[in-house]
């Protein structure tokens, strides 16, 4: 029976949100599921089984972080040991890595940045955004077996009880080191966060300038929300990169999102366009952002949100 | 050193969305007549990656390749008015609307028939498809290793110096010369070619090859577009039905904003 190997991403002993919906997405096909994982971690390993992998291929290893060649070689070796007919990987800066490389490797092609696949009749059927998230495309790999990466938001994870799934050892391949990380900056836990959010507070250029995301902090603040951003304030250094959202940053899925002073480019809304609400305060009642948004409203920033805060700080009377 | 950029050229993605007609049938993007063509804004960093390597190891030549229609011959114009100092354009109809993958090939092979390369840059994506497959294709069909998603680049002695970005940060990675390096927009922005700069690169080679004078044969590249079938093409219908919120000022609106998502549960 074909299987889908998942290469699984740990942070913190745990399977991440992405690696847990794409095993939810990978058990839909309804085809066997198996995963790869790099991890020290025992209960990491059982996360991605009680996730939905019925085999779990262990490669043991005190670091979680991508290593490139060594994910490489270890995936490459292991879908070509399991015969896999698809190798799935979220699209992160791992996954959107690794996947072109493996199939190079495996003399198949690949699919990234995948907003959905669909099994039809056998055939595996993976939808992708393309020209800045206008258009999407829909391809099939005749060259077996298909690689591909997942954007976030796309798959349901299916947490069920502890699974009596298969774990073997991975033996470690050889290949030829060539790359060597030698430093590694993580900025503080806030950033994870936005990925994480139930609700999410972003900011574009209409903000002018990087005071606009001290007034949309205080938003954020009365809301527990994150903080994000499009990308022209991250390549204008008005906040972090790692703050940005769309199709060459973050893929986010929260409750709630207010698009604050974005114009709604297909490529932004390629990073936030399945939050299940997403709020629009725009000066431009042209923006395309009123077109993607559930609810808008028409007005300068600078007083809708001190605005908001207010409102929302009101006790609730409904 | 020897630094090789691959740029490719595609409709100017700043330009409304209206100016591309998506057919179906055909399963293709057509511009519209007036649309401009440009460099891939992160190829246009890759190049801008290798100006400021040659900075600041002093000396280095830069080979700008690229592959496309005879049109392309201004995106690796524009590589030489930055400050390139050579350029190839593979231009063959049997690459036209060419996959990733038997692009990758076609370059690979280029990349192999210049000699000695030290150093190969290019885009982490285009901004057409979007897709981010040639540059890591590049190093398997060489050989060489790859270091994705750059915000900064430099070369010291016989290894490349990266700064990768992650979701939260970014690491550094040593590569082992020769290599194969994809830039991010954290990079910084692009140099703007100088007058005088663009009127030298008239005078700087530009070479058109077609995929046979580089040893490719039309089967090859065959097998390598056959990988991948593009089934469906198509414009995701948006559900346009917003509310905008009514209210006479500012505090009414954000009031009944309040309202509204208390009522949804959602604050």
């Amino acid at each position: 029976m074909p299987a889908i190997l998942v290469v699984a991403e740990i942070r913190d002993g745990t399977p991440t949100a992405s690696t847990r919906e794409l095993l939810g997405l990978a058990g839909s096909l309804g085809v066997t599921v198996i995963a790869v994982v790099f991890t020290p971690s025992a209960d990491a390993v059982a996360g991605v089984k009680a996730h939905g992998a019925e085999r779990v291929y262990w490669y043991e290893r005190e670091e979680e972080d991508y290593d490139g060649e060594l994910w490489v070689a270890v995936t490459e070796q292991v879908a070509r040991d399991t015969a896999a007919a698809a190798i799935l990987a979220s699209h992160t800066a791992a996954g959107a890595d690794l996947a072109p490389r493996l199939a190079f490797r495996l003399q198949s092609a690949v699919a990234t940045g995948c907003t959905g696949i669909v099994s039809e009749e056998g055939k595996l059927l993976f939808t992708r955004a393309c020209y800045g998230g206008n258009v999407r495309e829909t391809l099939s790999f005749p060259a077996l077996p298909a690689v591909a990466t997942v954007k976030a938001g796309v798959g349901v994870p299916k947490a069920e009880a502890a699974r009596a799934g298969e774990v073997i050892r991975v033996t470690p391949p050889e290949f030829a080191r060539r790359t060597r990380v030698v430093a590694r900056e993580r900025e503080a836990a806030d950033s994870q966060a936005l990925e994480d959010a139930k609700i999410i507070v972003a900011g574009g250029r209409g903000l002018e300038g990087p005071e606009g995301f001290r007034v949309l902090e205080g938003l954020a603040e009365v809301l527990g929300a994150a903080v994000g951003s499009s990308r022209v304030p991250c390549d204008l250094g008005w906040c972090p990169h790692s703050w940005q959202i769309g199709l060459t940053g973050k893929t986010v899925t929260p409750e709630l999102y207010f698009a604050i002073g974005i114009s709604g480019a297909a490529h932004h809304m390629a990073g936030c366009g399945n939050a299940r609400t997403i709020v629009a305060i725009n000066t431009d009642p042209e923006a395309a952002i009123f077109k993607g948004a559930h609810y808008g409203i028409v007005g300068d920033y600078r007083k809708v949100v001190p605005a908001l805060v207010a409102a929302l700080k009101e006790p609730d009377k409904s | 050193m020897h630094l090789v950029v691959c740029v490719k050229q595609v409709p100017n993605p700043e330009a409304a969305f209206s100016m591309l007609t998506v057919d179906e049938h055909a399963k293709k993007v057509i511009p519209a007549g007036g649309l401009q063509l440009v460099m891939s804004p992160f190829d246009e960093q890759a190049v801008e990656a290798a100006l400021r390597v040659r900075e600041s190891i002093g000396e280095a030549k830069i080979t700008v390749v690229s592959v496309g229609p005879d049109s392309a011959r201004n995106v690796l114009k524009h590589a030489l008015a930055m400050g390139a100092d050579e350029a190839l354009l593979i231009a063959d109809e049997a690459l036209e609307d060419a996959a990733s993958e038997a692009t990758a090939l076609v370059l690979s092979r280029a990349i192999r028939n210049l000699g000695t390369v030290d150093l190969v840059l290019t885009g982490r994506q285009a901004a057409d498809w979007d897709a981010g497959i040639v540059g890591c294709g590049i190093a398997e069909l060489l050989g060489l290793p790859v270091v994705t998603f750059a915000r900064k680049v430099e070369v010291t002695g016989p290894r490349a110096r990266v700064e990768r970005v992650l979701a939260d940060g970014f690491e550094t990675i040593e590569a082992d010369l020769p290599a194969v390096v994809t830039i991010s927009n954290e990079l910084g922005a692009a140099r703007k070619p100088t007058l005088r700069e663009t009127m030298r690169a008239a005078r700087k080679p530009l070479t058109v090859k077609s995929a046979s004078e580089l040893g490719l044969m039309p089967a090859e590249i065959g097998r390598f577009s056959a990988r991948r079938v593009r089934e469906r093409l198509y414009v995701p219908v948006r559900s346009g039905r917003c509310e905008i919120i009514p209210g006479a000022d500012e505090a009414a609106q954000a009031l009944e904003l309040a309202r509204r998502l208390r009522s949804a549960r959602l604050v």
